[in-house]
């Protein structure tokens, strides 16, 4: 449903951000995109939505090559939750601000009422309705503006950076409702730093490094390898460090597999 | 007699006693009777759920609150022998640094080197003493290479340095941080976390930590602080914090090995994995 074809892609003629990237997502599929800064993760998610065109190669959305698409048509596909939620708010109230895409989008007035009542139940705004978005918190702002995309039921969402400023338990919320979005049918697709985040719950994990895709392939596979972690300034997730200090090979991103790998141990021993 | 009644108590160099405070536009307080003492040197972690006073007590410790935000305060904070309610943010301000998640707001300047002379120069000190700190301040946080360079241009964990090194200037001995590493990808945030266990170990600074990643943190602190809905619910050395059934019933990310120890029901309270190999007897 979405495809990469030998993309290029620079800012500056001679500095390309994107080196010849192939990637195939499916429908349905849910995976992260990890990389130190500056690897060109947000430049890749945003040609997705068509906000930047390949240079070279082409990219394929449901279908439509995003050369010949305009940015508005793919909007209704492909929701984006940016990293900073402050350059996507601008309504003076919550719920102003989820209705702004429906009404753009014409959805008649009474399912407009029904979407905002949902998702403000969902995301657990109900109590901010009326507030305005910016005296909210950092991390209730990321949710007016997960819940501003999720409001319009894009059958792809994009969203950079979701686990910054929340807590474990919002953590918790966010990957059940990612969980239950892509139980729907939904492709989700996650620019992250947060490796503990992906390790513990994303099925897909890309690495890119220096405008390239470095591996792509299952979670338990890619982010056991810790030498091509550190290659790429990537810190192994805590259970492959705890894997590698015991000496156990090769290492785990699962905990019951630890846990029965340390049983074993301490049942040599004795 | 006074004298010797003070050196009895022991004096922190952080004493809150008693502390309560609520936002004047909110109905109920976000701190409740914060009792907290830091000794000089001293490396402490405060944590907790989105929501539970930690900014607000950060606040407290540099005397923005109350002296910039209005509300009820009620107890006391003394910050290296200073009452918060006696004495301007500047002139707490020498004595406590505060960095904020995201450098990006606190820069200004169009070099590293001005940006940390600017705080000096406020101070009216003669030219070749502000020279001098720069320097020191440069090379305490590791940044002297980049002196010419703006700060603009830097990455997210060489501004957050930059920020930290305009503070040392200042020649404050305290640090208060409040989740510095929140907005920075692993290495630099590991670097950040190793500056600060620096910091107290070279130069004895007293280091106040707002952070989530527990487990890069439990490693290097002296004692943890976790709060929930405005009061101290745990306190205590790390490993003692970390392991208890408290800190799991709040809902805060415990690092992997703790989950890992309790579920073995091991005996020992490792935090790092080294030591978790040696309790095993694993072979290096």
């Amino acid at each position: 449903m979405i495809e990469f074809h030998n993309v290029f892609f620079s800012y500056q003629p001679g500095k390309d951000i994107l080196k010849n990237i192939n990637l195939k997502v499916n429908k349905g599929e849910l995976l992260a995109i990890l990389g130190p800064n500056g690897a060109g993760k947000t430049t890749l998610i945003k040609h997705i939505n068509g906000l930047l065109k390949p240079q070279r190669g082409y990219v394929e959305v449901l279908g439509m090559n995003t050369k010949e698409t305009t940015v508005a048509v793919l909007a209704r596909h492909v929701g984006f939750v940016f990293q900073n939620p402050d350059h996507q708010l601008f309504a003076e109230t919550v719920e102003k601000e989820i209705m702004f895409a429906l009404i753009n989008f014409n959805f008649p007035e009474n399912e407009i009422k029904e979407r905002v009542e949902k998702i403000l139940h969902e995301l657990d705004l109900i109590e901010y309705r009326n507030r305005s978005p910016f005296m909210l918190s950092g991390g209730e702002r990321k949710r007016v503006a997960l819940a501003s995309v999720l409001c319009y039921d894009p059958s792809i969402l994009i969203l950079d950076e979701p686990t910054i400023g929340q807590d474990y338990r919002q953590k918790l919320n966010l990957i059940n409702l990612i969980n239950k979005l892509n139980k729907e049918g939904k492709t989700v697709i996650i620019v992250t730093h947060d490796i503990e985040f992906v390790a513990d719950f994303i099925p897909r994990c890309i690495i890119m490094s220096d405008g390239r895709i470095v591996a792509d392939g299952p979670t338990e596979e890619v982010l056991t390898n810790s030498k091509l972690l550190l290659e790429n300034s990537l810190l192994p997730p805590q259970l492959v460090e705890i894997s590698l200090a015991l000496n156990i090979s090769p290492p785990t991103i699962n905990f019951e597999k630890l846990v029965s790998f340390i049983r074993k141990i301490i049942e040599s021993e004795e | 007699m006074i004298d010797f009644f003070m050196g009895m108590m022991r004096m922190g160099i952080i004493e809150v006693r008693n502390l309560t405070f609520k936002y004047a536009n909110s109905d109920k307080p976000s701190l409740y009777n914060i009792n907290l003492s830091i000794d000089k040197g001293e490396f402490l972690l405060i944590t907790g759920p989105t929501g539970c006073g930690k900014t607000t007590l950060c606040k407290c410790l540099n005397g923005l609150i109350p002296n910039s935000y209005n509300g009820d305060f009620n107890g006391e904070v003394i910050i290296d022998g200073l009452s918060t309610k006696e004495h301007p943010v500047h002139e707490i301000a020498q004595h406590v640094g505060l960095v904020f998640q995201d450098p990006e707001n606190e820069l200004f300047c169009t070099s590293v080197e001005k940006e940390i002379a600017f705080g000096p120069e406020n101070l009216g000190l003669s030219r070749e003493e502000i020279r001098r700190r720069v320097e020191e301040a440069m090379a305490m946080v590791g940044i002297s290479h980049l002196r010419e360079r703006s700060p603009y241009e830097l990455s997210g964990g060489e501004q957050q340095k930059v920020a930290i090194a305009a503070l040392l200037a200042m020649k404050p001995k305290i640090l208060v941080l409040d989740e510095p590493t929140s907005n920075l990808d692993p290495f630099s945030a590991y670097s950040i976390l190793n500056l600060l266990f620096n910091l107290k170990k070279e130069y004895e600074m007293t280091i106040i930590l707002i952070e989530h990643r527990l487990d890069m943190v439990a490693k290097i602190v002296d004692r943890c602080v976790i709060m929930n809905e405005g009061r101290i619910i745990a306190i205590g050395p790390p490993e003692e914090v970390l392991y208890s059934d408290i800190v799991e019933s709040i809902g805060i990310g415990i690092p992997k090995i703790v989950k890992l120890v309790k579920t073995l029901g091991l005996s020992s309270r490792p935090l790092s994995s080294n030591v978790l190999a040696d309790i095993l007897k694993v072979k290096k």
